[in-house]
């Protein structure tokens, strides 16, 4: 027992239950096992990974169907807490525990959109389309009021008429490479969500 | 956290006190009732209303919203006035010895240097006596009449318990029987953990209530211990990890601050910073602070980043005032910003005074908005109804909003508020087009280097010169990421004792900060999390949980900032001799030849403790500091102020002193302070909060958490029901000087009325989680109400405190 995995136990479990069940029903446990299908999580892919709300950052598993072959594509139908974590030990609160319903929450963007000056509406655009204009709007306005100097002639480059607000819930390698391109602009207008 | 959510479990006392763990944490709240359950600690909460913290507590005890310092000070003045401090700590770990300027003074709330016109201290009497030699004077049998810990006792002696009934509305008794149980952690023996979230920092005086809550644990030595500590529950994910990477506006990464327009002179900025001792045989940890910022220079701008234009200096942008988010959004109501975006955030719902933010954005010329879902933020110009009432057709922003993947779709590292790097891993594709915000901000970079190169423009060096060492530079991968921010050897870096030796191959990890050069031969992208990637491997994906001594420290997962050190002091858990006042929650000790324990050591591995090197090794002083020198705007010393929307309009403590009313030094703009209101239009006090069931303003799009808790309320106490006739289920209005909202009324016995100095003052409990998009019913931003106004050092807004009033509809 000590060897056995997890996915191993859940199989084993699944089958037992529906086993002992149709049995009861008066089918022949030999025959009825060969047609029951194995518990769902047993064939499924099983990830680790953090709760994305508060910051007791409780471990999750995640369980997703698809085989990771070349052009299959993964779908999480299951999140749980992770009891081999140490801070939540398999434990989730009401947030966490309805995070498979964030991931595939109806309001989920999906393209890129945009609102023209005035309009009461979204158009969808592509992604170089978007890419393209916020590059060049920003590059307009840095060059029209990116500051070189003070009025004391003392150098400060610096960019302040265009500002960000940085995210809360992004990992560390985005919000590193955030930094590192919103500085090297010259930004100051920079916070991130520890603000509020 | 200067502890860690499972060293909770350790603790004899557990304050709560501006937080709701249980609601707001709920399975960091385990912890708690861990500790309850199998350390037989008591449990105390201090909070406005009667929360499911409170309803486990030992002892609850009712406060008015704001006034937390004088509750504190009052704990501080029966432990000095009761010799209740764990003496040796005071006297070896922190400045209590230490003898202040004959010139340092404090009258009637204001402290010496006052200027009323700039709303700002000239701080110079703000300091220690110096010597000739550069070393504070102190005088360790603290008879001195101005050592720091007799100007405490005398500042402290005014905050009674006469004087928190009066101000807090908090019975004497329960004030008392709270002070005699901290008091009993004053034991070498006894710690008390203290647990606090955004009901403290959310306040004209916040960083001074969390302040005096860590001088109550210096005196009473529970700072650096297992089961001890000041732990900030933090809000979201990975504002710890971006708070650590610097994403603000006057920071860079590893709390090193940009330069300002004065300081011109490289050598200059890394003289000020790299602070020398005060006392004699003081680590004084920043004296490395050049090694941090070479190594971040080298990170960002490679080669370009040269000796001789010194490391690229000048391609950082300098300071001439702070640029936080309510300044920028102050700007933008002016018209003075053209663009703007936003990342995984929603402003419009999280910042103060909702129709100031949709003047201000409506100012705009163009915004985007990166984020998973369909944010408030992002549709500020289209009609909702009441609850957004604008025209479109006015409204000349430009809106680009790029769809980006959620946690479950990348790979990466975030920073859980113990200060643990933990990786995850993706599990599934992300809907649609959707992207990770890695890849936008890579191709944003791309692009503009491209229009840089192909046309010219303003100083284009930073960008052209940005190192960009990525296989695929529209798409840096996380790994690539993570190893450059940990730090990597540019060459062989040879052992300085034995230059024949090779410490680090070139292109090798790094195994911690004290490998960092400053002559660039390392880079490091955030000097405090080097190590995380080393040179074994990826540690933030360690999954070993063992727990060799039982105490809950698990060195073998995940990684912890900094060098893997999961309390941080912990060098004050020992005596001076090295020897733990509490053998049996022993984090570290000297055993004749190092360092030794169930913790990285927070002090030099080999210092034998009759050095008389300090335990707080990162402070000039080499000990804690309950006189805080320059550092606070407001003081040395934390100091009751009223909340900028005051049910008094008096400070109770300095009643002859009108400057000192609210923090004398916050700064607040004009049409901000005109934006205020009075308990003569607005008598009750609002205080906004999280529910159990809700996430911000993220699970409204969840339909399992829309089902439990699908509508907008608002709690208000029986007492004030009766008063305006309202009963449970009844909808009423809420109204600040700067707008209202209509929600359902709770009516609660949880909420009471409190007496303060002689008046019924009603707290009013509005939860934060309702808008105009998703799938929850539609409600008011809760930040239609909220002042525009905030902490006086680090701006964050005064959600916490303000004054309203409910009607019935």
């Amino acid at each position: 027992m000590s060897d056995m995995t997890r996915r191993q136990f859940l199989a084993i479990t699944g089958s037992t239950l529906a086993g002992s069940s149709l049995a009861l029903l008066g089918f022949s446990p030999g025959q009825a096992l060969a047609e029951v299908r194995q518990f769902k999580l047993s064939r499924a892919t099983e990830t680790r990974n953090t709760c994305p709300y508060c910051s007791v950052s409780c471990g999750l598993l995640m369980y997703s169907l698809g085989d990771k072959a070349k052009n299959a594509t993964q779908s999480i139908f299951h999140i749980e807490g992770d009891p081999d974590h140490p801070v939540n030990r398999g434990t989730l609160c009401p947030k966490g525990a309805g995070l498979i319903d964030f991931v595939h929450s109806p309001n989920r963007l999906k393209y890129p959109e945009y609102r023209a000056p005035g309009s009461d509406r979204w158009q969808r655009i592509s992604w170089d389309e978007a890419m393209e204009r916020v590059a060049r709007l920003m590059k307009q306005d840095r060059d029209a009021n990116f500051i070189a100097k003070n009025a004391d002639g003392q150098t400060v480059n610096r960019w302040l008429t265009t500002g960000m607000l940085a995210a809360s819930a992004s990992s560390n390698e985005a919000g590193y490479i955030t930094h590192k391109v919103i500085r090297s602009l010259g930004v100051l207008a920079f916070d991130n969500q520890a603000r509020v | 956290m200067t502890n860690h959510w499972v060293d909770i479990k350790n603790a004899d006392l557990v304050l709560i006190m501006g937080g709701n763990a249980a609601e707001a944490h709920p399975c960091g709240f385990k912890w708690v009732t861990e500790a309850k359950a199998h350390n037989k600690a008591r449990l105390i909460v201090v909070d406005p209303r009667f929360t499911r913290s409170a309803s486990v507590a030992d002892v609850y005890a009712p406060i008015r919203a704001g006034t937390d310092i004088a509750f504190l000070g009052g704990v501080i003045s029966y432990l000095l006035a009761n010799d209740k401090i764990q003496r040796d700590y005071v006297i070896n770990y922190t400045d209590a010895s230490f003898i202040v300027r004959e010139d340092f003074a404090f009258n009637e709330g204001l402290y010496s240097g006052y200027n009323a016109e700039k709303r700002a201290y000239d701080k110079t009497s703000w300091e220690y006596e110096i010597g000739a030699d550069g070393f504070a004077h102190t005088d360790p049998t603290l008879a001195h009449p101005r050592c720091v810990i007799n100007l405490m006792k005398q500042h402290y002696s005014r905050y009674t318990p006469e004087m928190v009934e009066r101000v807090c509305g908090t019975p004497k008794e329960k004030f008392q029987q709270i002070c005699q149980m901290i008091s009993s952690t004053s034991t070498t023996t006894r710690a008390m953990t203290i647990m606090y979230a955004l009901g403290w920092t959310q306040h004209s005086v916040g960083s001074q209530m969390i302040r005096c809550a860590a001088m109550v644990q210096l005196l009473l030595g529970n700072i650096g211990v297992s089961g001890g500590g000041m732990n900030a529950l933090r809000g979201h994910s990975n504002i710890q990890g971006l708070t650590d990477l610097g994403l603000l506006s006057n920071s860079l990464p590893g709390y090193i601050t940009l330069p300002f327009d004065r300081e011109q002179d490289y050598e200059k900025y890394v003289a000020v910073r790299s602070q020398k001792p005060l006392r004699p045989n003081q680590m004084s940890y920043w004296q490395n602070f050049q090694k941090f910022f070479v190594s971040l220079q080298k990170a960002w701008w490679g080669d370009a980043a040269t000796a001789e234009n010194h490391w690229g200096f000048d391609y950082l942008p300098k300071i001439d005032k702070l640029y936080d988010m309510l300044q920028v959004f102050d700007l933008m109501d002016q018209g003075k910003m053209n663009g703007y975006l936003a990342q995984g955030f929603n402003p419009l719902a999280a910042a103060p005074n909702k129709a100031k933010m949709t003047a201000a954005l409506s100012k705009l010329k163009y915004l985007v908005v990166m984020d998973p879902l369909v944010t408030e933020t992002s549709e500020f110009w289209r009609n909702f109804g009441v609850h957004h009432d604008v025209d479109s057709s006015k409204i000349q922003t430009e809106v680009i909003r790029l769809p980006v993947s959620c946690f479950a779709e990348e790979d990466g590292a975030l920073v859980n508020s113990g200060r643990w790097l933990q990786w995850h891993w993706k599990g599934a594709e992300p809907p649609g087009e959707a992207r990770t915000d890695i890849e936008i901000m890579a191709e944003l970079y791309t692009r503009l280097r491209k229009l840089y190169q192909l046309e010219g423009g303003a100083y284009p060096d930073p960008i052209l010169n940005l190192s960009w060492r990525y296989i695929h530079p529209n798409k840096p991968t996380p790994e690539e990421l993570a190893k450059e921010y940990c730090g990597q050897a540019l060459t062989d870096l040879l052992d300085p004792k034995d230059p024949t030796k090779v410490l680090r191959k070139r292109g090798e990890q790094l195994a911690g900060f004290g490998e960092l050069r400053d002559d660039g031969t390392t880079l490091s992208g955030c000097w405090i999390f080097c190590g995380a990637w080393g040179p074994n491997g990826n540690l933030m994906a360690r999954r070993d949980n063992a727990d060799p001594t039982g105490i809950g420290q698990t060195l073998n997962w995940a990684w912890s900032w900094p060098a893997n050190r999961r309390v941080l002091y912990n060098r004050a858990s020992c005596d001076t001799n090295g020897k733990p006042f509490n053998p049996e929650r022993m984090l570290v000790a000297w055993n004749g030849k190092q360092w030794i324990g169930s913790d990285t050591p927070d002090y030099k591995v080999d210092d034998d403790p009759s050095l008389g090197v300090g335990p707080f090794i990162m402070n000039q002083e080499g000990v804690a500091r309950f006189f805080a020198r320059g550092n606070m705007v407001e003081g040395p010393f934390p100091e009751h102020y009223e909340p900028f929307e005051s049910p008094l309009g008096y400070n109770p403590l300095s009643r002859n002193e009108p400057r000192a009313v609210s923090n004398p030094a916050a700064r607040i703009f004009k049409a901000d302070r005109d934006a205020l209101g009075s308990a003569a239009q607005f008598p009750h006090v609002a205080t906004t909060y999280r529910l159990t069931e809700h996430f911000h303003y993220w699970t409204k799009h969840v339909r399992l958490n829309a089902i439990t808790q699908p509508e907008q309320f608002v709690e208000i106490g029986t007492a004030l029901a009766d008063q305006i006739g309202v009963a449970a289920g009844d909808r009423v209005r809420v109204s600040s000087n700067r707008g209202h909202i209509e929600a359902v009324a709770v009516v609660t016995k949880r909420i009471r009325a409190l007496n303060i100095d002689g008046k019924t003052v009603h707290t009013v409990g509005i939860p934060i989680h309702w808008g105009f998009t998703g799938l929850a019913r539609p409600g008011y931003i809760a930040n239609t109400l909220t002042p525009f106004v905030g902490d006086g050092n680090s701006q964050t807004p005064e959600f916490k405190a303000f004054l309203v009033k409910v009607e019935k509809v």
